[in-house]
């Protein structure tokens, strides 16, 4: 345990509901904003497809913040902030969710056929529904009481999926771009980077 | 002519009198203005033309045909070119003509409008992204154009290429693609009465964002094939490069014609969404042009020549 950490303060409960308030305003902050254009008709000529597009980068953004936690909490010694890892994680799921359901529900209107065929056909689609998959047990697991259930050390080589899913992500991404790759590039490069500081991190202790 | 012979197109939508006399009083007015238009970007003026060969579908409105495109000399989203592209300077203009033909030459923008019969045409448009729109053109064949320089016997295709020019296009800063943007037609395809160069939009000419100021407009293939901002139309003996081709040849043939039963290596193209429609439709072959266009390859396997 840090030093720092002892001699630090616990914060308040007030500080502490307050903190958790703006986490998940700012995790919601997309859906609301994307939910207020929708309403105004303000999501361009072609609005079901921005539509699907802003809930998964918004779901791969936060599968990114999720995986930023943990270093960030140890670079910046704030060791509390590990248990928004949860809360962000379950959001990225939502977005997830939501960005398949308006693939599924509103583009392809439930033609479960063609569902089909695209998942078998489209090598991006068929990372993205392993991806989703995948990402399902983590969800489902992600309480305490799986937690206790599970023992922690089976519980974490569980969720260590989440290193597949996030690169199935931005793949499933790339694929479907048609010219400029900059954008899903830039958000594997920032997986990247928070993986080698992870390789980085275990061999530092190791010393 | 057999367009003009098309069941789509109703009595009432030859050229009236009162139309063709405006034209011409339309034209005496532009002649006498001359000069007017000389210098910087042109704001949306009225052009005069007659009613050409049209779907009987609902236009697009005119705010989607100009704020959802795909010119990626100004940007990759779809919103770039109506954010970007008013820095461009359409005036004055040249298109050179030259290649395989007897009487290159050199020609204005205004020179064209002014020497071609404008009609205007409203025509589907689908795009190779899943797509589609109903677009209000106003323009001229591009057969006519093509007859001005009388084409020799070695013209075998025509190649198109887009202007560039990175000060006013901030897309071309990144090599999205291999600027310039480039298309091409076989020569068949090129005078078919149903290709058109477009000018207009709306009954005005052409917004920046939507090619000005003259664009192709092939309405049985893939909107990409329609090259914008023109500047040079070269006859060729060879298949001559095209942009997308060249970028991913897997995914963008030469041909591209609008085929629900070819799909694009990473999407189904059997069906599209019409902008303002909340339901997918089913695309047709050769975007519904089929009767007018499918003789032109007939033998070829469009599975191979995609």
């Amino acid at each position: 345990m840090e030093p720092t950490r002892a001699a630090r303060k616990r914060p308040s409960r007030l500080q502490d509901n307050l903190v958790y308030s703006l986490v998940w305003l700012a995790c919601l902050a997309p859906l609301l904003w994307l939910a207020w254009k929708g309403l105004a008709g303000d999501l361009g000529a072609n609005p079901i497809e921005k539509l699907i597009r802003q809930l998964g980068v918004w779901g791969l953004r936060l599968l990114l913040v999720g995986l930023a936690i943990t270093p960030a909490a140890r670079i910046f010694r704030q060791p509390r902030l590990i248990r928004f890892r949860r809360t962000v994680g379950l959001f990225a799921f939502a977005y997830i969710v939501l960005h398949l359901f308006s693939y599924v529900g509103v583009d392809l209107y439930f033609d479960l056929g063609q569902l089909w065929k695209d998942i078998l056909k489209r090598p991006f689609i068929t990372l993205g529904m392993l991806g989703f998959v995948l990402l399902i047990p983590l969800a489902v697991t992600s309480t305490n009481g799986w937690i206790l259930r599970m023992g922690r050390a089976v519980w974490q080589r569980l969720h260590g999926l989440i290193y597949l899913i996030v690169p199935l992500g931005v793949v499933h991404y790339y694929l479907l771009v048609k010219a400029d790759h900059r954008p899903p590039l830039a958000y594997g490069a920032v997986f990247l980077l928070l993986m080698g500081w992870r390789v980085w991190d275990r061999l530092d202790r190791k010393r | 002519m057999l367009i003009r012979q098309a069941p789509d197109l109703s009595e009432n939508e030859v050229t009236g009198q009162d139309l063709y006399l405006r034209r011409r009083s339309f034209i005496a007015g532009a002649a006498g203005l001359g000069l007017a238009g000389l210098g910087g970007a042109a704001a949306a003026a009225p052009l005069n033309f007659s009613k050409g060969f049209s779907t009987k579908e609902p236009p697009t409105s005119r705010e989607d045909v100009t704020t959802y495109n795909n010119f990626y000399e100004f940007g990759v989203d779809k919103s770039d070119p109506a954010e970007n592209a008013g820095k461009l300077k359409t005036r004055p203009w040249t298109v050179r003509i030259d290649g395989e033909c007897e009487a290159p030459r050199t020609v204005g923008i205004e020179d064209l409008i002014k020497a071609n019969k404008l009609e205007e045409r409203i025509y589907r448009m689908r795009c190779v992204e899943g797509w589609s729109m109903v677009i209000p053109w106003v323009g001229f064949p591009l057969k006519d154009l093509l007859a001005t320089v009388k084409p020799t016997s070695k013209a075998k295709f025509v190649a198109f290429e887009t202007l560039v020019r990175p000060s006013e296009m901030p897309g071309q800063a990144w090599n999205t693609l291999d600027w310039p943007y480039r298309e091409g037609l076989r020569i068949d395809e090129a005078t078919h009465p149903l290709t058109l160069m477009a000018v207009g939009l709306y009954g005005e000419t052409l917004p920046n964002q939507n090619g000005a100021p003259l664009r192709l407009v092939v309405p049985w293939k893939y909107g990409f094939k329609g090259a914008k901002s023109i500047v040079r139309i070269t006859l060729t003996e060879r298949q001559p490069a095209t942009a997308w081709n060249r970028l991913a040849p897997r995914e963008y043939g030469f041909y591209s014609n609008v085929n629900p039963a070819v799909d694009h290596p990473r999407w189904s193209q059997a069906t599209e969404r019409r902008i303002g429609e909340f339901r997918r439709r089913e695309t047709l072959p050769f975007n519904g042009y089929g009767q007018y266009v499918a003789d032109l390859y007939r033998g070829m396997d469009l599975k191979t020549y995609y």
